[in-house]
């Protein structure tokens, strides 16, 4: 066993050592010199361009209303996602194949491109299209698996014997819930209605048709930077850019945190 | 007793309203006048380039995240290497950037006044259409394949090593068919991003009517030319392809459990 150990270690290691430079050449290829240049164009000309960039009246605006949709939907995702997944879990009263299809069709907005969600949703919902509960609206279907499968694992896990306990002296079903288990779903909750967030706010394919695009009312960051970037204003829609981009690095960065203290 | 009826109805009503009625509405909308109309929809020339280029851009960004995806899964856990937590967090930056700012991106890059200037065009034409691709579809094959080889451990390729194979070797007899129901999972959502991703690719696409469009921009393309039936038929068909992932989704979870 011992003499065996340098072997497949110098083994693995050549495998390795080439999988990581070739790994690491791909990434900064593809993902970081292309954002590198975001950033770069951003503070093309000077710190003045990029502040007069984001603080324009319609960037702002646009700025604003996404945060707010994206807070909103996160809130909105945090509650029915949690609620969706006590459903799969642990709602016995609906028939097991039922809750399977259920359970696959959860899936259904990751796998569905964004431009026919955003179809999709216009096709039903055409009263409220071009207003901004139509953001909303999109925002919470794209994000709808985010906290469900987050929550679902750990619900899974749960031991039942704590809020049988709980139960068996007198505590009502919402105090169980209250005590008992909504302290031990918090972090998955947090870090799905996090990732629904995040995503909600470089929301891009669902919003486009259904949103309407008008500015100061129904325009969000993403659309903004499209429509700065069909105008030949890319030092512009690279500022905004970057300012979306910190948001969901940070966003990234917390919820790794609030992974590695639960892990 | 009442609150559990209030919670079972309140989700299937969210399920139902956000999911389940809108993408029933297309496909009767879709159908309503009968496989006919929208068979000639979805078979028009435009439709059928739209389709080809679709398939080519995943043809050609898969199959390259998906080497990727093993080296570098190979490497964050065999490897003894400063700076994975970095690489990591690099990793699944796919995820979090808007589509439009990774078409913005790209567009500094190749662009017109942009950093890197090759002999052939690259925006508005099909490389610049499959970077954005396989920008977007990059994580997926890393992050399903991590778990799988931590999983699997390194005693059957140290035994591999030990009776005298060479890494090459015990990389396809050993560590490879062991990550395969991994790699798969990673594919079919790499495949299933390809073809849907809309945002990256509108913005470095330029809008070729019968060139540059892929499936999902000949939905935009045609609803707001008014063609709302023919938006429909081509939003059926990517619903269609998204169904079979699911499908195919749920039956390899099942193999990887």
């Amino acid at each position: 066993m011992l003499a065996s150990r340098p072997l497949s270690r110098r083994a693995a290691g050549n495998g390795a050592g080439l999988g990581l430079g070739l790994g690491t050449l791909w990434l900064s290829l593809i993902v970081l010199l292309p954002l590198a240049a975001v950033v770069a164009k951003s503070t093309d000309g000077g710190w003045s361009a990029f502040w007069h960039a984001v603080s324009s009246r319609q960037a702002v605006d646009a700025l604003e209303l996404t945060l707010g949709a994206s807070l909103l939907v996160a809130a909105i995702s945090a509650v029915m996602g949690t609620a969706t997944a006590w459903v799969l879990v642990r709602d016995e009263g609906i028939p097991g194949p039922v809750r399977s299809v259920f359970n696959a069709v959860i899936d259904l907005p990751f796998a569905l491109p964004t431009i026919v969600a955003g179809i999709t949703l216009l096709a039903l919902y055409k009263d409220v299209a071009f207003t901004r509960t139509a953001i909303v609206l999109a925002l919470l279907f794209v994000t709808l698996p985010f906290v469900v499968r987050a929550v679902q694992p750990v619900l899974l896990e749960l031991d039942r014997e704590m809020e049988e306990a709980a139960a068996s002296l007198g505590a009502s079903a919402l105090t169980t819930f209250r005590r008992i288990i909504l302290p031990n779903l918090l972090p998955a909750i947090v870090s799905g209605a996090a990732l629904a967030f995040a995503r909600a706010v470089g929301e891009f394919g669902s919003v486009v048709l259904f949103s309407g695009n008008i500015p100061f009312k129904s325009q969000v960051a993403s659309v903004f930077i499209f429509s700065q970037v069909e105008s030949d204003n890319t030092a512009g829609a690279a500022s905004v850019s970057v300012v979306l981009l910190a948001i969901s690095v940070v966003v990234l960065l917390g919820i790794r945190r609030v992974g590695r203290s639960h892990a | 007793m009442l609150s559990r009826w209030g919670l079972r109805g309140a989700v299937l009503v969210y399920l139902g309203a956000l999911l389940l009625v809108p993408t029933g509405l297309v496909f009767y909308r879709t159908f309503e006048h009968g496989l006919g109309a929208f068979w000639d929809s979805v078979t028009t020339p435009a439709a059928q380039h739209a389709f080809q280029l679709t398939l080519e851009l995943a043809a050609i960004a898969v199959p390259l995240n998906t080497i990727f995806g093993i080296a570098m899964a190979l490497a964050l856990v065999r490897g003894r290497w400063r700076g994975k937590a970095l690489v990591e967090a690099i990793i699944d930056l796919p995820f979090a950037v808007s589509p439009v700012i990774i078409g913005l991106s790209l567009l500094l890059v190749f662009g017109r006044e942009g950093w890197i200037h090759l002999p052939f065009q690259v925006m508005f034409a099909l490389p610049g259409m499959a970077l954005a691709t396989i920008f977007v579809s990059l994580p997926f094959v890393v992050r399903e394949v991590v778990p799988v080889l931590r999983e699997v451990g390194d005693e059957q390729e140290q035994a591999a090593a030990t009776l005298g194979a060479t890494g090459w070797q015990t990389f396809r007899r050993i560590t490879l068919p062991s990550l395969r129901w991994g790699v798969a999972y990673g594919v079919v959502l790499s495949v299933a991003r390809a073809i849907g991703e809309f945002g990256a690719v509108s913005v470095v696409s330029g809008h070729i009517a019968g060139k540059t469009d892929t499936l999902t921009l000949l939905v935009q393309e045609r609803f707001e030319n008014f063609d709302v039936r023919g938006a429909y038929a081509a939003s059926a068909l990517l619903a269609a392809i998204a169904l079979a992932t699911l499908f195919t989704m749920t039956l390899t979870r099942r193999r990887t459990a």
